[in-house]
């Protein structure tokens, strides 16, 4: 692929890059050092007062495993629901163009509109506890907004989208040649899936899993206008948030963001190790 | 007992796709429903109908201002993010160097930290610079996670057109500027689109940076929204219904557009048309 002009003493064209490095370097390298500097500066006390602050208080830490509980599951539940339905969606019909149009739209409501809604439609007075009560079918309050299953619910809601997009656009990534192939061979629907696609999916299921799972992560307004922000849904963004523009402490806060942006990283390099153990090799098939 | 083992698994999975689509129909049907009612206290439907939530929800918010705030930072952020993301795309497509691995996770990690993560110390480094709470730092901070993604998305377009083509230009002495206006813009104009189209819909729909960054007179219509919630109470909840719908408005007409341009199943890799099979 190497042109004549790339073997030239300097190529001009690595100049274009330049603009959108020198951005990325000055916006977000230069900003992520500098909190990550700001954070061992407290206001008082040594270096690491502010992480012996998070480890040791009782409405702090505790939210490392708030925002792990809510943004695992959801993950979880959106990249495994999303997986067969985009193998399902893999095959071009009729429908396909208008289910997946219809499934995407949800990506539209944003985190705030799905809040509003499920406000209105899963509460006390919304249409689905009249629903149920109507035809007897569960007498009992509903509970699910101001609590973990609101949070979740919304998560699900305005995750699974994008999960299903970017699946659906890796499992047509595919060549189709390889799964008949092995239908040649005698392969069903659910083996094909097993023994071609699946392990072919994996790096992009990986990257998949890592994007829903920062989104799910940084869940800030739906835990505030569906949660409980101050008991069981005081996500680790919630926290960060006060100390930095209730508390005025950015140090504090710096420090709460770089103990997220760490245990972000912990689950993204867990994730693409799992995927290391898969096949890694081209997607299409030889001419053969 | 395996044909119906099959057919119970996809009966569950049209099931599930029904739950999730009906019920979220139904949330807006709930959000619009409330928008337009007079009065709805715990029935099935209120009890008169009415436009005037619009009217208030237009002067309350002082919508017109904050859809104007909207689409200045969509559009300048969708113009910068193409002006430095393309080129990039391309120079990431075409060549090998030494250090592009680096420059690659340069532009993934935008994409893999929570925006929460880099927007506070962001803030705090807008604030020196007197950039935060002025449309400017809502542009800048909104452009982090953007121009990595154009570059993601253009990257696979790029790599798609005849490198000879290039070449051809170059014979004829077109130097880079040209040969980008005349040959890449062009055979480009569908990959552009889509990456524009999504980095307009991401942006209309991006809360956390906004929220961290903007002043009161440079909210973008999701933390305006955002805010109308928060202090749900304060105001009557039809006329945050209403803001609601008309936000809904907003992004659903571009996404519709969007998606009339851009084929869902086109954006991480490029698309084999896919027989149907028995």
């Amino acid at each position: 692929m190497m042109s004549a002009l790339a073997r030239t003493p300097f190529d001009r064209t690595l100049l274009l890059v330049i603009p959108a490095a020198a951005f990325m370097l000055l916006l977000f390298v230069y900003p992520f050092l500098y909190g990550l500097w700001l954070s061992f500066n407290p206001k008082e006390g040594g270096a690491l007062a502010n992480y012996h602050h998070f480890f040791t208080t009782d409405n702090l830490w505790p939210t490392i495993w708030i925002t792990l509980k809510l943004a695992l599951p959801a993950t979880i539940i959106n990249v495994g629901i999303a997986l067969p339905i985009a193998f399902k969606m893999r095959v071009k019909t009729r429908y396909q163009r208008w289910v997946t149009t219809i499934l995407v739209v949800p990506i539209t409501l944003g985190t705030v509109l799905i809040a509003e809604g499920m406000l209105l439609y899963f509460g006390p007075k919304g249409w689905l506890s009249q629903f149920l009560q109507f035809f007897h079918l569960y007498e009992g309050p509903i509970r699910l907004t101001h609590n973990y299953w609101g949070v979740l619910i919304s998560l699900v809601i305005s995750g699974f989208p994008f999960a299903f997009l970017l699946i659906l656009s890796y499992i047509t990534g595919i060549d189709p040649v390889l799964a008949r192939a092995a239908a040649t061979l005698g392969a069903d629907s659910r083996n094909q899936f097993r023994h071609i696609y699946l392990p072919l999916l994996a790096p992009g299921l990986a990257m998949c899993f890592c994007l829903a799972f920062v989104q799910a992560f940084s869940v800030f307004p739906s835990a505030v206008l569906l949660g409980s922000p101050a008991g069981p849904t005081r996500v680790i963004s919630i926290a960060a948030y006060e100390a930095a523009f209730e508390q005025y402490d950015y140090s504090l806060a710096s420090a709460i963001a770089m103990v997220m942006g760490f245990v972000q990283l912990v689950i993204v390099a867990a994730v693409l190790s799992l995927r290391n153990l898969f096949y890694r090799g081209p997607v299409t098939g030889g001419k053969g | 007992m395996k044909v119906w083992l099959d057919k119970a698994w996809r009966g569950f999975l049209l099931g599930l796709m029904t739950i999730f689509v009906v019920n979220i129909g139904l949330m807006i049907a709930a959000v619009a429903t409330s928008s337009f009612a007079r009065r709805w206290l715990g029935t099935w439907l209120p009890d008169g109908w009415t436009t005037s939530w619009y009217t208030a929800a237009w002067k309350e918010f002082q919508l017109f201002d904050v859809l104007l705030v909207t689409i200045e930072v969509v559009f300048a952020v969708v113009f910068l993010a193409l002006l430095i993301g393309v080129p990039a795309a391309y120079t990431l497509a075409r060549r090998d160097f030494v250090g592009k691995r680096a420059l690659m996770l340069l532009f993934l990690l935008p994409l893999m930290v929570p925006p929460i993560t880099y927007g506070i110390p962001l803030a705090t480094v807008l604030y020196q610079a007197h950039l935060a709470g002025t449309i400017w730092g809502v542009i800048l901070a909104n452009l982090i996670p953007a121009a990595p993604f154009v570059i993601l998305v253009m990257t696979p377009f790029i790599e798609q057109i005849d490198q000879n083509l290039e070449s051809a230009a170059r014979v004829f002495g077109a130097s880079t500027g040209r040969m980008f206006m005349h040959i890449l813009v062009p055979l480009l104009a569908p990959g552009i689109l889509a990456a524009s189209l999504l980095v307009l819909v991401r942006t209309i729909a991006l809360f956390e940076l906004t929220f961290l960054t903007a002043g009161s007179d440079s909210q973008t219509l999701v933390v305006a929204l955002y805010y109308a919630v928060f202090a749900a109470g304060v105001r009557a909840p039809q006329s945050v219904d209403a803001m609601a719908m008309i936000y809904m408005a907003v992004t659903l007409v571009w996404l519709l557009i969007a998606l009339r341009f851009v084929n869902p199943t086109q954006l991480v890799s490029r698309v084999k048309e896919h027989p149907q099979h028995a």
